[in-house]
């Protein structure tokens, strides 16, 4: 069934097959390691290891940089014609960085994932094109103009409304950040997977636009008095339904039809989804076709044979909702190699389905010693907010790690207080501080560190 | 002057008889006036689908066990195998629950660490949601297309298989909170944690130390040398300028010790299938879920790639009959199991599709 695929059956399982028996005492062996190479000198890391010599050294030059003295083609021709790309596309250079799936996660890739490239995004916005993807029973690219939007239930009056209705209405544009509840699953029993991409890109940031849920509960009569939920419901196959709270559907919850300045794009619910600031993603319903309320929860497939979480001891949560704060240094991180010891800007991602990031705490001596980062404007609530910290890298090894707080004084756990809470099966909410290795030959590396 | 004052009044009064007939016809809010129209009931019939745990949404009806295996075996075992118990393609229905489950309402293999993995009926609380998942979004690359009987049979099907019902069952609106009694995992799930009111009180937090902090420096968990290129070459993942490169996977890392493991060569990357009709095969097979039944070596629900091609080797009739198998599916030449119908593709993406295939995949 669509998304058990993705839960019970590979999320667990990926880990273990990764560790060959021989691996198994190996962690011992690198804390030793790491202890004493904290001792050594970087020149002498460096040197031992081959690593080129600090570019910047004039000797090196010679007379200059043929790059400068060398006049290229682009400086000396007549370049492309405007609207030559009538819909823009990054340069060729960037073909890198796109949605990648990761292997052996998922059987069937119309109800997989498509993780966002984090390790190559700048600032809080995600590039629509690069939003992550998760579908249930695949996508669509439906017709919005015989696309249809149903109130019903405890209202007084049921109503259909057309895009074109939907679009008169007064709208919001509001900046919030989307995780799927499973982003980091893979990684609650032990490292599975060596990016940034794959670690934590079921999360991305967007501005949305669209009508406050309340706009349309009210234009329909709700009946305040019985009305306690509400469902939503997806146009397709899977028709995707979760229950809302009613107190979050007459706050902040948007049914949106831009992203980023432009329609949705399909992948992401073309032409209508909802927006549920701070729950997790599945909540925001795609191809959104109908809004029911109701006074009690419908123990709807999505929250009651997946997206629950298993505790030990063998019961499920259900209903868990809120994506709480997390944060991830996205530069440097796993798969990289450093250029060069000297001066890096660590920068990342923090966020919290509660409100706003307080503070950012980065550690480059695996959690010993933090210092506080620059947060970076806009902060705003339910969103991604950018952080940046000074560090240079001195050539030796170093553990990054950062730690995030939001507004209402919750701060990001580490793995082991996480597990030992809810052990290694419950899937879900997986918001730990991340561990990033670097090595001594600059190779970045995923590692758990208590 | 009277005159006129009784005239704005009669002018007033035809306009306020004009709101108030306009508001009488939105029923409620008429702020927005001119803004969607009131859904029929034969509009609020056709979606309003959802079946709640007190079944309230469930249309009357009644299904066997026996109509249900017939459904299953026809629509349902491609996917899920006969009995439910298939791992190929999506997670088992079937499987872990206990006649003690039943009794007790928790199914207890969910306590075992060791326990390789949760099928549905291990898991699912409410026999509600299985209806409603079912009627709601199977078969899954046809949903929506089965019959109330239908819906009421597969369910009973399934209860059957787990044990909650015995073979000779009807299942019905009348008798599904009986059923509900007897669903093994009916108490398993708990609402009590901080993960769904917005003031919920949290169960792990952090610490806000900054210096000397406590940690063993200890790394309990890495990726292993031999998954170094699991992901592909991270090389051709990242920009190729910044402050880092990424590390090109496709050769051992530069300091490890590599002698006492293997090293990993990466895959060539797959050719591009592009055929003489300019159709790029391999992305029409993934896009049709080809993928999801047949694989290039291995036989999954559906014969693989290479036994095709190997079948119907030098065979000048195969391209034109594979291309009609596709768009219409059926059953025969590989076993019981059918192939679902194609019939969104196109001719030169079937032509594409049949050729590639023949030449083996590649």
């Amino acid at each position: 069934m669509s998304s058990g695929v993705k839960k019970s059956g590979r999320l667990i399982k990926a880990p273990e097959n990764f560790l060959a028996a021989q691996d198994a005492k190996a962690p011992a062996l690198m804390r030793r390691k790491f202890l004493a190479a904290s001792a050594s000198t970087a020149a002498a890391s460096l040197a031992a290891l081959g690593l080129s010599a600090p570019k910047n050294a004039l000797a090196s030059v010679g007379e200059g940089d043929p790059n400068i003295l060398n006049l290229p083609a682009h400086t000396t021709g007549l370049g492309m014609p405007v609207a030559a790309n009538p819909y823009g596309m990054p340069s060729q250079y960037e073909k890198g960085l796109q949605r990648r799936e990761s292997p052996g996660l998922t059987r069937v890739s119309a109800a997989s994932v498509a993780f966002t490239p984090l390790q190559g995004t700048f600032g809080i916005i995600t590039p629509s094109g690069l939003h992550f993807e998760r579908h249930h029973q695949g996508w669509w690219d439906i017709d919005p103009s015989k696309h249809r939007l149903m109130v019903m239930g405890l209202v007084k009056n049921p109503k259909v409304y057309t895009m074109d209705d939907i679009m008169r209405l007064p709208s919001v544009s509001r900046i919030h950040f989307i995780e799927c509840g499973a982003n980091t699953a893979m990684e609650w029993g032990n490292v599975a997977v060596p990016t940034v991409q794959y670690s934590h890109g079921m999360v991305s940031c967007s501005e949305f636009t669209g009508v406050p849920l309340s706009v349309l509960l009210e234009d329909c009569g709700i009946d305040r008095k019985a009305a306690r939920y509400v469902l939503a419901e997806g146009a397709d196959g899977s028709s995707m339904t979760r229950t809302i709270a009613l107190d979050r559907a007459l706050d902040d919850v948007i049914v949106a039809y831009g992203m980023n300045g432009e329609m949705l794009r399909p992948e992401n619910g073309y032409p209508l989804r909802l927006v549920v600031p701070g729950i997790q993603g599945v909540s925001w319903v795609k191809w959104l076709r109908r809004i029911e309320v109701g006074d009690m929860k419908w123990a709807a497939k999505d929250e009651s044979i997946h997206y629950i979480d298993l505790m030990p001891g063998g019961l499920h949560r259900q209903y868990t909702g809120i994506q709480e704060a997390k944060s991830v240094i996205t530069t440097p991180s796993g798969g990289q190699t450093l250029l060069d010891k000297g001066f890096y800007n660590i920068s990342g991602l923090a966020w919290s389905g509660r409100g706003k990031i307080k503070r950012v705490d980065v550690s480059v001596d695996g959690g010993r010693n933090w210092r506080t980062a620059r947060l970076e404007t806009p902060v705003l609530s339910k969103a991604f907010t950018r952080f940046n910290i000074d560090w240079v890298w001195n050539g030796g090894p170093a553990i990054l790690q950062s730690r995030a707080q939001d507004d209402t004084g919750y701060i990001q756990p580490k793995i082991n207080q996480l597990r030992a809470v809810r052990g290694t099966r419950s899937i879900y909410h997986q918001n730990a501080i991340q561990s990033w290795r670097v090595a001594d030959n600059g190779e970045v590396s995923n590692v758990q560190i208590y | 002057m009277s005159r006129f004052i009784k005239s704005l009044r009669l002018v007033a009064s035809a306009g306020m008889l004009a709101v108030c007939v306009s508001a009488s016809a939105q029923g409620a809010n008429q702020k927005f006036s001119g803004i969607g129209r009131t859904a029929t009931p034969a509009e609020i019939k056709a979606w309003d689908i959802d079946v709640r745990p007190d079944f309230k949404g469930l249309p009357a009806g009644a299904g066997s066990v026996a109509k249900g295996q017939d459904v299953w075996e026809a629509k349902c075992a491609s996917c899920h195998g006969v009995f439910g118990e298939s791992t190929e393609v999506f997670t088992p229905i079937i499987g872990g629950t206990t006649k003690k489950d039943i009794e007790t309402g928790r199914v207890a293999n969910l306590a075992r660490e060791d326990f390789p993995q949760r099928t549905t009926m291990m898991k699912v609380a409410t026999v509600s949601t299985l209806w409603d998942y079912i009627n709601r979004a199977m078969p899954w690359n046809n949903p929506k297309t089965l019959t109330v009987e239908e819906v009421y049979a597969v369910t009973a099907y399934i209860l059957n298989l787990a044990e909650v019902v015995p073979e000779n069952f009807v299942l019905s609106d009348k008798n599904i909170a009986e059923v509900q009694k007897r669903m093994p995992n009916r108490n398993g799930m708990t609402e009590k944690h901080g993960l769904w009111d917005l003031k919920g009180k949290p169960d792990v937090v952090g610490t806000l130390c900054m210096s000397n902090c406590a940690t063993e420096l200890k790394i309990t968990s890495f990726l292993p040398e031999s998954a170094r290129d699991a992901h592909g070459n991270l090389k051709e993942q990242h920009r190729p300028i910044g402050p880092a490169r990424a590390i090109d996977t496709s050769r051992p890392a530069a300091a490890a010790p590599t002698a006492d493991r293997p090293v990993v060569v990466a895959a060539a990357p797959a050719a591009q299938a592009a055929t003489a009709s300019g159709v790029n095969a391999a992305e029409i097979s993934k896009k049709a879920n080809c993928t999801a039944c047949h694989a290039q070596a291995a036989k999954m629900v559906g014969p693989s790639w290479t036994e095709i091609a190997k079948k119907y080797k030098g065979d000048a009739k195969a391209p034109a009959m594979l291309a009609k198998k596709i768009k219409s599916g059926g059953a025969g030449n590989w076993g019981a199991v059918p192939m679902p119908p194609h019939p969104n593709l196109k001719d030169n993406e079937l032509t594409a599709l049949s050729q590639w295939i023949l030449e083996g995949a590649k």
